[in-house]
Order: C-alpha cells, then structure tokens, then sequence
C-alpha cells in the first residue's frame, strides 16, 4: 500500500490509501478517519471513509491547508499498526435476483451495454467464468459482504465480497451511464456490489432487487426510526436469494410495518478473517443463524 | 402566512445555505448553487442570511402572497413583475397580501434567487430546509414545487421596499466564463499534453447542466497514462477505485466531457477527478446557461485562498451597505 494525499481545491484533502482494493487498504482508510475525527482538528468539516480511500472537507478561514495535510499525514503511522477489530453487525437481505423491473430497464438501455445480447447478470456470469446464471448466484449469495463504503446517493452501501481475489467477481461499469435505475436494484461494479438505495441514474449492472427499503427519509419504518440511512461502513450482508412469492409478501410485511432484517452483532478481526476466509465466514454466518 | 404556488416554472425549489455533515452516507450538501445571490436576497429583505427561499432556474414561478411581506430577486437577470408593473432586481419590494410576482423572459444567467421576509418555513429535515430532489428529502414534500401547492413562511412583513444592492456589489455571470481550477486528485492520470489541452480549450457548458453538476464540451479528449488498471476499478482508463467526490471537482469519465460536480452531486463513485474548481468560483457556475463559452483556468492555492478572502470582503461590503 502507498498512500497518496492531494488537495481537493481550497476545502477538501482526498488520501488514497491504495490505487487498489482491499480490506486491508479499508481498515487502514477507517483507522485513519476515525483518528482525524477522534483528534478534533480544528477547521474539519466533513470526514468521508471511502473503500480504499477517504476525503475530509476543511475550512481553510480556519486552518491552512498545508497544515490540514501535515495534521492528517502525522496520523498516518499510528493508523497503521491500530488494530483492525470492529464491533459490527452481519444483516441478512433477500434479494429477487432477474426481476421484471430490472429486466425491464437494462433491456431499454442495452445500447449502453457492452453485450447487448445477455442480460447483465447472464454477461457478468460469462465473464468471470460461471456455466450458468445459477452458479453465479450461488457464488453472489455464498459468502457475506462488507460495506466498504455508503454514498453515491443517499444512504447507498458499496459492498466487498469476502472471499480471496481469486473468487471475487468484477465486471466493467456500462459502457455510458443509465439515466434509470430501479429503487433497491442490487448491482454490480468493478469489485463491489451495491444496493441502490433510490430511483435513479447509475452505471452498475443490474442483477436484481431487494424488498427491503434502506432509506426512508420520511423515518417511517421501523428499523429506520432512529435515522434515515440504514448502513454504516464496517457492515456485513449476507444475500439470500428469494423468489416472487416470497418478495411480494416482503414487500406486503414492508407495507404493514411487519419487516424486520434478520441481523446479529458480530466482531470481526481482519487477522482472523485473512487467516481463514472460508472458516472466519462460517462463523459470521452462525452468528446470523442464531446458533 | 404563505405564498400559493400559481405557476412553478421550470424546476423551482426551495433552497438554504445548505445541509453541510451527512456527505458520508451520501446526503450532499445541496443549498442554493448561487450562495452570494441567496444571501443577498434575504438580506434585502431582512432575513438571516440562512433563511430559507426559492431558486427558479431559466424560468420564473408566479406567486400570489397571501399576507402583506418584502420579497427580493436576485441573480439572474430577469424581468420581475408585481400585479403586471415591472419592479427592479436585487431591491426589496414590499408585496400587499394578494399580490402576484410573477416574471418575463431570462435575460441573462440561469438561476434567479426569491427571498420572503420570514423566510420559507418548511420544516428542517437534518438541519436545513434545502431539497435534495433525488432523494425526497427537504423542501416542499422533498421536491421542485409544483401549482396549487402553499409554501408557509415567517409572519414578518420586513423593512418594505426601497433597500438595493448597489451595483458595484451584483455578481452576474461572465461570458465567456472563466472558472479557476486548482489541478490535484487524479491529475496525474492524464498525460502532459491532455493536461494542456485541457486548459487551453475553450469548452462550452452543455445541454446536461443541473444541480448535480455541470458539463462541458468541445475541447480535444483527453489521453490517459498507460497503466494496467488497479484491482477493482473497472476496466475503462477513467475508472477508478469508487471514492470520495470533493465538491466542485471535476470528473472526465471516459476522458470525453468534463463534468464540475455541484451542490446535488453524488457524494463519490469510480471516476476519476483531474482537479476541483476554487470555492470562490462554485457561485458561478449556477448562472452559466448551455453553450456559454467557458475556460478553465489554471491557479495555485495561494491564488485560491486569496480569491475566497476576495469574496468574504465582497459579503462583508455587502452587508455594510445594507446594513
């Protein structure tokens, strides 16, 4: 890893941890905003983490910018040996995968696609190498995610598979951008998958959607009372593959009121995790299951 | 204590200084896109500079007050009308209850700012009342307003009319325009000549100019770096690793059109950003209509910081003169 820092303008500092992705790159990222927000600088404004990077927006009427840099690069060091333990939470979310609605989008933007000829989950199983679209979801919905980061719109997770590179699945962004998006599609991007937590543009593939809303800025539903965004980096989603019936009658528990995620608190080690993907994911998992 | 919505125009919303702290979870920080004409306004009419008022952008809304207030239109410029008969930009107007404001045709800029003594008072969602349209938070029910719907605000009639804004004190917009640029970010992903080229072009602001961002046209494309692109990027050269996006910066997907994210941006995502445009200048990027004649002009940060004190002694003139 080599972290690279650069001004954003007179108000922002972007520090890339790393030009690539990895839960290390991440956890080096966290520790390092969460020490800029733990040590008050004065002047700082925002502090965004991102997945293998981060941003802080400063008011340079405050603090000089050069001095910003310097306070934020004396931090570095110690967020390097900082252990990388979170208390955190592992959160099941069904998801419908080859929908209607998402199949009814990519097929109005399939001149932006770079095979016009497959649906976006058929391609993406064709090129990272699945016999067929339900192998693909079986390697999707196999292993739990992390939430590397939440933004693009509000409240909007960036996933990270939890397997070795070997098994991570990437695919290309579309070639130009869709204008639509259906609300919850899950899609896919580089080496994340996402949850799109509103209607709108997007450049990811489209593989399916979820029932369950993750932003509700009216605070309505139950589990979004307390705030209006449902995840937080540092986050873990398992997917469980559903079919109709059962999103229409989520959708249905949705409207009651009745939906509650299934989710359990975890800890999690990136020591441990690097030790044992497979093993350290099981655990996850039992946790989620309750035993 | 309201205004009844006649006619909103094109796509007016109610707008504050902003929602500053949620840029994390992806909330950007919305508000007026021209703060220095937002401010202005409600300062002729005798509002916190924070208070809450309308951004209508090409085209005016028509308005019916329903009690009597000092109303004020700044930014753009475009003929502003009370029952029929004509009133001056960034003046106060004192409105009787059951008058109309309504407007002519834009004759320059882009975004017109409409302030109400007492301010627009729909409820703070997250500390502001700013819309943030995509994500149906803030504002009038978390959208642009629309006919038929009544926007409450303070009981404050204000200090009348007669209050101007000298002249010397009007921003409007330059064309060309001219929107200094500090380079940073990933600006050592496209090569020297790209680097060059991009502010030696003269770009135009295209049809796609929201409060999202701006685009641009017209100059040459710009040629990336060889490099085998870094795990989890994506393919295309112009990808990214998805990060963090610095208000006012400039992203170049495919290295074709630049976009300048604005006030509505989305908060980060997997293109690369050549540089940021200096906070001083973000105000004028919300009154440059499409096909304006724009450069991009390269500073260092000592010419940026003193460009923001530039504008911070413009307010403060502004305020001793209204005071």
């Amino acid at each position: 890893m080599k972290t690279r820092y650069s001004f954003g303008g007179d108000e922002h500092i972007f520090v890339e941890v790393d030009e690539e992705m990895s839960l290390d790159a991440f956890f080096k990222s966290l520790s390092m905003t969460n020490a800029v927000r733990e040590s008050q600088i004065r002047g700082v404004t925002e502090v965004c983490p991102a997945n293998a990077s981060f941003q802080v927006k400063f008011d340079p009427d405050v603090i000089h910018p050069d001095d910003m840099l310097k306070e934020i690069q004396s931090l570095e060091a110690a967020a390097e040996k900082a252990d990388s333990v979170i208390k955190t939470r592992i959160v099941e979310i069904p998801v419908y995968y080859q929908d209607p609605w998402t199949h009814e989008t990519l097929m109005r933007f399939r001149e932006r696609h770079q095979d016009p000829n497959s649906t976006d989950i058929e391609y993406a199983a064709s090129i990272n190498g699945y016999g067929s679209v339900d192998d693909f979801i079986k390697a999707h919905s196999g292993s739990p995610w992390f939430v590397s980061m939440v933004g693009f719109v509000a409240g909007l997770p960036f996933l990270y598979q939890m397997v070795d590179r070997p098994r991570q699945i990437e695919v290309p962004k579309y070639l130009r951008p869709r204008t639509d998006t259906p609300k919850l599609t899950v899609g896919y991007g580089g080496c994340f998958s996402c949850i799109y937590s509103v209607r709108g543009a997007g450049g990811y593939q489209m593989f399916g959607v979820t029932p369950m809303p993750i932003y509700d800025p009216q605070q309505e539903i139950s589990y979004l009372r307390e705030f209006m965004c449902f995840f937080n980096p540092g986050d873990i989603v398992k997917w469980k593959p559903i079919n109709r019936d059962e999103y229409d009658a989520a959708v249905e528990d949705v409207d009651a009121g009745r939906f509650m995620p299934r989710m359990a608190d975890v800890t999690f080690d990136l020591e441990k995790f690097n030790a044992d993907n497979d093993g350290y994911n099981a655990k996850l998992e039992e946790a989620l299951n309750g035993h | 204590m309201g205004i009844k919505v006649h006619n909103p125009g094109l796509a007016t919303t109610i707008q504050d200084l902003g929602r500053p702290g949620y840029f994390h979870l992806g909330i950007p920080i919305s508000g007026a896109m021209d703060r220095f004409a937002m401010r202005a306004a409600n300062m002729l009419v005798g509002n916190d500079e924070g208070a809450a008022g309308l951004e209508a952008v090409f085209m005016g809304p028509e308005l019916e007050f329903t009690s009597d207030a000092t109303v004020a239109v700044t930014g753009a410029d475009i003929p502003i009308k009370l029952d029929g008969e004509e009133q001056p930009g960034w003046s106060s107007i004192a409105v009787k209850a059951g008058q109309v404001l309504s407007f002519d045709f834009l004759r320059a800029g882009a975004r017109a700012y409409i302030a109400v003594s007492g301010g627009i008072t729909v409820p703070e969602y997250l500390g502001s009342r700013s819309t943030y349209a995509i994500g149906a938070l803030g504002g009038f029910e978390g959208r642009a307003i629309a006919a038929g719907d009544e926007l409450p605000t303070g009981d404050d009639a204000g200090p009348g009319g007669g209050r101007t804004v000298p002249v010397e004190l009007r921003r409007g917009p330059g064309n060309p325009a001219e929107l200094r640029v500090l380079p940073g970010l990933y600006w050592h992903r496209i090569t020297e000549t790209a680097q060059k080229n991009f502010f030696d072009d003269e770009w135009k602001v295209a049809p796609e100019a929201d409060r999202m961002g701006y685009r641009f046209r017209g100059g040459r494309h710009l040629d990336f770096v060889e490099r085998e692109q870094p795990f989890g990027a994506g393919s295309d050269p112009s990808n990214i690793v998805d990060g963090c996006y610095s208000y006012g910066s400039i992203q170049v997907p495919g290295g074709t059109e630049p976009i300048v994210l604005h006030r509505d941006a989305v908060s980060g995502g997997g293109y690369f950003m050549l540089g940021t445009v200096i906070s001083a200048d973000m105000d004028l990027i919300g009154q440059l209509q499409p096909n304006t004649p724009s450069k991009f002009v390269r500073v260092d940060m000592d010419t940026a910081l003193q460009a923001r004190r530039d504008r911070h002694g413009l307010l403060d003139k502004l305020r001793a003169a209204l005071d």
